[in-house]
C-alpha cells in the first residue's frame, strides 16, 4: 500500500536553518529512514543524513522525530496517525553540520579520556577462563551501539553546552561502568571516573535508559554502581539520597 | 579551488584506508611495528561494516570439540571454496585465527563461555565441528569496539568520515600517497605516504537485494585496479541464503546462519525441509540424509553427519532459489527459516537476541513463536586484490590489502564465520608488513602538483558537469542490471547483456549532475562512489561470463556442472584504460604434505 507522508526535515547549517515540508510516497512496513532516502534520491540529492547498517545494529542514523531521539533506521511509519505529519530534526545536544548530520566529536574526545584496559595475564595455555555469569554485566554495556541518543537527551548537557567540560555522559558512563565489573581489569578506576567522567553531576533521572534502543538499564546497571564505586556515600548527595529512600539496608 | 598548496596535507609511514575489523587491525600492527600511521575512513569510527557481522569468528581452539585443530580447519574452509582458495593463505588463516581471537580477549573482549569458562565456540555451515567464538549474534560489534578502543588507546590518528578517491605513485610505479576529501566540509586532503594498506570491504551496493551498507561501494577495489594490480576471482558472489524478504523495505538485511547453527532449519511451502533433497555429490559423504541422523548430530558428532542445512552457503542459497522457482517459496517470496518449533523461547532469546529484535521491530514477527521468511541476499565478495599471502602486498610496491578486499583466501565460496578470522589474521600481516616496507623506504619522493591538481579536478567534475543524470538514479539502474543480469544464476547471454548496460551507465556516469554545494553533499559522495561501483560491475560480469562452469558462488545455467579443466584457472581483472581486461592465471599449488589432508573424507 502506497501513500503520501507529509514530511517535516530540518535543513540548514551551523549558521541557520528552517523546518521544511516535503511530501514523499512511502509504502507499507517503511521506516522513516527509507522516507529519507527516497526524498534524498528524487527531491533534494544534498540532503545530509547519516546512515550505514540500516538494521539497528551501526547507531549511525541518530535523529529526534517528533521531538524525541531516536533512530531512524527502527522507527517505522505505522507507528504514526494516517495524516501525521512526521518532523525529523537534528540530535540538539550537538552542533548541527549539515540538515540532519551533527558534529558529534565531543562522545570521541571523551572516549579518549577512557582509560585502558589492563587486564591480567593470561594463563599458562594461553588461556583465560571466566565465568559466563561473570561476563554478563559487562556484556550488557558492550551491546552498545554508540548512537549517542542517550548522549543527547541528557539534561546535563542537552541544553547546557557549559558543561560539556567535565561531563561524559551516559555512553561513556558504560565504558567505566564495564572496567570496573571486568573479570580481568587489574586497575582501580576510580579517579579516572571521579575526575574525567564527571558521574557525579548525574542526577538518575534514567532519560538515558528510556532511549536506548538497546534496551541497556544505563541508569540501573551502569551509571549507580560507578557512582557507588567512585564516591563516599556521603560526598555525592544523590547516592546518600538514594539510599536513604529507596534502598536502605541492614549496613546503613 | 585546485591549486595544491592550499590543501591540508599530511606525512605518513603507512595509510589504512578503513576502519573495519581489517583496517583496524592493521592499524594496531603497523603501529605496534613502529610506524606513523593513520586511518581513513568513510564513516564515523566505529560504524564500518564489521558491526553487522552477527555470527562469529572461525578459529579451531577445540574449546568445545577438542578433535578441532587448524589441519580440520583448512581442509573445511578449502572444501567450501571448492578448493579455488589460495593454499597458503587459508593455511595461515586457519593456523593463526586462535591466536588473534585470544588478542582480542587481552584487549578487553567479552566472549560467550563455556562451562569450563573458556571461549564458547558454536556451530556454523561448512565447519566439521563447533568452531565460531561469538558474542550472542553481535560478534562483529565486540570485535569492532575491541579493536576501536585499542586503536584509541594506542593514539593512533583517525580521519573520520574521509574518503580517498585516489591513490599516488611515483616514478618508479612504487605508492606515493593518497588524495581524499572531508566529507564534512568537502575540502580536499593529500597525504605522503610509502604504503597504503586498503581495508576497504566489498561491493554489495551494486546489487538491489544486499546485506551489506552504503559504504560498500567497491572503493578500494578500483583504487588498486587504477594504481595497477590485479583484482581475483571477481566471478565470485556470496549471495547469503537467508536474508529478510518482508516486509519490502528490510529486504536483504541479513538473518545470521546462527539461526540454523543453533537448531533452526528451512521448509518449503509444503513443510518440507528441502535441504535433503539438494545435497551435492561433493558433500555427501559428510552429510546427514535423514532428519533423525541431523538432529542427533547437534549433541554427537562423532556418530552422526551434518544437517544439510549448514551445507556451505553457495549450496543452500541454490536451493532456496530453486524452491521459490518451483513454487513452493513463502507469501513473499522466500522460504521458512523455523527455529521457534525446534528450540525454547530462552533458548532463542538468549543465543539470538538481535534476530529477537530486529524480527519484533521491523516485520513484526516473534522468532520464538513463528517462522521467518528468508531468501538469498548479496553479502560478500569472494574476489578482490591478488596479494601475497604471507605479506599482503599488491604487485604494485608499496600497496597491500586486507579482508573483503583481498582476494584468494576464500576462493569460490567462503564459509560462514571464516571472515571475522579473515579480518584479525590478514589486516595484521598487511600492518606489520606494510610498517617494515615503510619504514624500509629512506628515498620518499613527494606527491607532484600536477598528480594533486587532476585528482581534485576529477573530483570536482561532476559540480562542473551539466549532463543532468542524477546520481541516485543512475545507482538505482546499476543495481537492477547487476540483480537481473549478473546475479545468482547467470548465463551468457544475459551478462553480455549487462556488459552492453554497463558500458552505457559509464557514459552516462560522464554526465552526472550534482545539487548543491561541497558541504556534507552525499549526492556528489554517491557521485564519486558510482565510478567505483561500475568499475567492479564491469569485473564482475567480464569475469563471470569467462568462467564457463558452475563452481561456488559462481553458478551457471549454460554451463551448469563444475569442470575439472577450470579447476586450477584463476582470473584476474586488469584495467585496460577506462575498461577491464581478463588473464587467466594458474592456481598457486598446494604441497604434498597438505594435500594429504584431503585423502580421507
Amino acid at each position: 500500500m502506497t501513500y503520501d507522508l507529509n514530511l517535516r526535515v530540518w535543513r540548514g547549517d551551523a549558521s541557520g536553518g528552517e523546518l521544511t515540508d516535503y511530501v514523499v510516497p512511502v509504502e507499507e512496513g517503511e521506516v522513516v529512514l527509507d522516507a529519507l532516502h527516497r526524498l534524498q534520491a528524487t527531491q533534494t540529492g544534498d540532503l545530509a543524513v547519516r546512515w550505514n547498517c540500516k538494521a539497528g545494529k551501526c547507531g549511525s542514523c541518530s535523529a529526534e522525530i517528533n521531538g524525541k531521539p531516536r533512530l531512524t533506521c527502527m522507527t517505522r511509519l505505522s507507528i504514526f496517525e494516517p495524516g501525521e505529519t512526521v518532523t525529523v530534526t537534528p540530535l540538539r545536544t550537538f552542533p548541527v553540520i549539515r540538515d540532519l548530520v551533527t558534529d558529534v566529536s565531543y562522545n570521541y574526545e571523551k572516549a579518549k579520556k577512557v582509560p585502558t584496559f589492563s587486564p591480567e595475564p593470561r594463563q599458562a595455555d594461553g588461556t583465560y577462563r571466566m565465568q559466563q555469569e561473570d561476563v554478563q554485566r559487562g556484556q550488557e554495556f558492550r551491546k552498545c551501539i554508540e548512537c549517542f541518543l542517550c548522549q543527547s537527551v541528557c539534561h546535563v548537557i542537552r541544553d547546557h553546552e557549559e558543561n560539556k567540560e567535565a561531563f561524559s555522559g551516559p555512553r561513556l558512563f558504560l565504558r567505566y561502568a564495564e572496567l570496573q565489573m571486568h573479570p580481568l581489569e587489574t586497575n582501580d578506576h576510580r579517579d579516572a571516573a571521579r575526575e574525567e567522567s564527571g558521574v557525579g553531576m548525574c542526577n538518575i533521572t534514567k532519560c538515558c535508559t528510556e532511549v536506548c534502543p538497546e534496551g541497556i538499564k544505563i541508569t540501573d546497571n551502569a551509571i549507580i554502581p560507578v557512582k557507588e564505586h567512585v564516591v563516599d556515600r556521603s560526598y555525592d548527595p544523590v547516592v546518600w539520597l538514594g539510599r536513604k529512600i529507596f534502598r536502605r539496608s541492614s549496613d546503613d | 579551488m585546485t591549486d595544491p598548496n592550499s590543501f591540508e596535507r599530511h606525512r605518513y609511514d603507512v595509510i589504512v584506508v578503513g576502519a573495519g575489523g581489517a583496517g583496524l587491525r592493521a592499524a594496531i600492527a603497523a603501529h605496534d611495528a613502529g610506524a606513523k600511521v593513520a586511518i581513513i575512513c568513510k564513516s564515523l569510527l566505529g560504524k564500518a561494516h564489521t558491526v553487522m557481522a552477527e555470527g562469529g569468528i572461525a578459529a579451531a581452539m577445540g574449546n568445545v570439540w577438542s578433535e578441532d585443530n587448524w589441519k580440520v580447519h583448512f581442509r573445511d574452509t578449502m572444501r567450501g571454496g571448492k578448493m579455488l582458495n589460495h593454499w597458503r593463505m587459508a593455511q595461515l588463516h586457519a593456523q593463526e585465527s586462535a591466536n588473534r581471537v585470544h588478542e582480542l580477549e587481552e584487549w578487553g573482549a567479552l566472549f560467550d563461555r563455556t562451562a569450563e569458562g573458556l571461549i564458547s565456540q558454536r556451530d556454523f555451515g561448512g565447519h566439521r565441528y563447533a568452531r565460531l567464538a561469538h558474542v550472542g549474534d553481535r560478534t562483529g560489534l565486540e570485535l569492532i569496539r575491541t579493536l576501536q578502543q585499542r586503536a584509541v588507546a594506542l593514539g593512533i590518528d583517525v580521519f573520520m568520515e574521509c574518503t580517498v578517491t585516489k591513490l599516488f605513485r611515483d616514478d618508479e610505479q612504487r605508492i606515493s600517497g593518497a588524495f581524499a576529501y572531508w566529507r564534512e566540509s568537502g575540502r580536499f586532503i593529500v597525504f605522503d605516504a610509502p604504503a597504503v594498506v586498503l581495508a576497504t570491504g566489498g561491493i554489495g551496493k551494486s546489487y538491489k537485494v544486499t546485506s551489506n551498507s552504503w559504504e560498500y561501494t567497491g572503493d578500494g577495489h578500483a583504487l588498486a585496479l587504477d594504481s595497477g594490480a590485479s583484482l581475483v576471482n571477481m566471478e565470485f558472489v556470496q549471495f547469503h541464503p537467508t536474508g529478510m524478504v518482508w516486509p519490502p523495505s528490510v529486504k536483504g538485511i541479513l538473518v545470521t546462519e546462527s539461526v540454523r547453527g543453533d537448531g533452526g532449519v528451512l521448509r518449503n511451502s509444503e513443510g518440507r525441509r528441502f535441504m535433503f533433497d539438494y545435497i551435492p555429490e561433493y558433500f555427501k559423504a559428510e552429510t546427514a540424509d535423514t532428519e533423525e541422523e541431523a538432529d542427533r548430530w547437534y549433541d554427537d558428532k562423532s556418530n552422526n553427519r551434518r544437517p544439510p542445512e549448514l551445507l556451505p552457503r553457495d549450496e543452500v542459497a541454490r536451493a532456496i532459489n530453486a524452491e521459490v522457482k518451483a513454487g513452493r517459496g513463502s507469501p513473499h517470496g522466500g522460504v521458512f527459516l523455523d527455529i521457534a518449533s525446534r528450540r525454547s523461547t530462552e533458548y532463542i532469546e538468549r543465543r539470538l537476541p538481535s534476530m529477537h529484535h530486529q524480527f519484533k521491530e521491523l516485520a513484526d514477527v516473534d522468532i520464538t513463536a513463528e517462522a521467518m521468511e528468508v531468501g538469498p541476499t548479496c553479502h560478500y565478495v569472494m574476489g578482490g586484490v591478488a596479494v601475497d599471502a604471507d605479506t599482503a602486498e599488491s604487485v604494485v610496491p608499496g600497496l597491500y590489502a586486507a579482508g573483503e578486499v583481498a582476494g584468494g583466501m576464500h576462493g569460490s565460496n567462503r564459509l560462514g564465520g571464516n571472515s571475522l578470522s579473515d579480518l584479525l589474521v590478514f589486516g595484521r600481516r598487511a600492518g606489520e608488513h606494510a610498517a617494515h616496507g615503510a619504514t624500509e623506504r629512506e628515498q620518499r619522493a613527494p606527491v607532484s602538483d600536477d598528480d594533486i591538481r587532476a585528482a581534485a579536478e576529477a573530483a570536482l567534475a561532476p559540480f562542473e558537469q551539466d549532463g543532468g543524470e542524477n546520481p541516485y538514479t543512475l545507482q538505482h539502474e546499476l543495481q537492477d542490471v547487476m540483480h537481473s543480469l549478473v546475479g545468482i544464476i547467470r548465463q551468457a547471454s544475459e551478462m553480455e547483456k549487462a556488459l552492453e548496460e554497463i558500458a552505457r551507465l559509464k557514459e552516462r556516469a560522464a554526465k552526472l549532475t550534482v545539487e548543491g554545494h561541497r558541504q556534507y553533499n552525499p549526492g556528489w559522495h554517491l557521485a564519486l562512489d558510482i565510478r567505483n561501483m561500475l568499475r567492479v560491475s564491469e569485473c564482475i560480469a567480464l569475469a563471470a561470463l569467462e568462467r564457463t562452469e558452475s563452481r561456488g558462488g559462481h553458478t551457471r545455467d549454460d554451463f551448469p556442472t563444475t569442470d575439472d579443466s577450470w579447476a586450477t584457472v584463476n582470473l584476474h581483472c586488469i584495467a585496460d584504460g577506462d575498461s577491464v581486461a581478463i588473464r587467466h592465471e594458474q592456481l598457486p599449488a598446494m604441497p604434498d604434505e597438505l594435500r594429504e589432508l584431503f585423502q580421507e573424507t
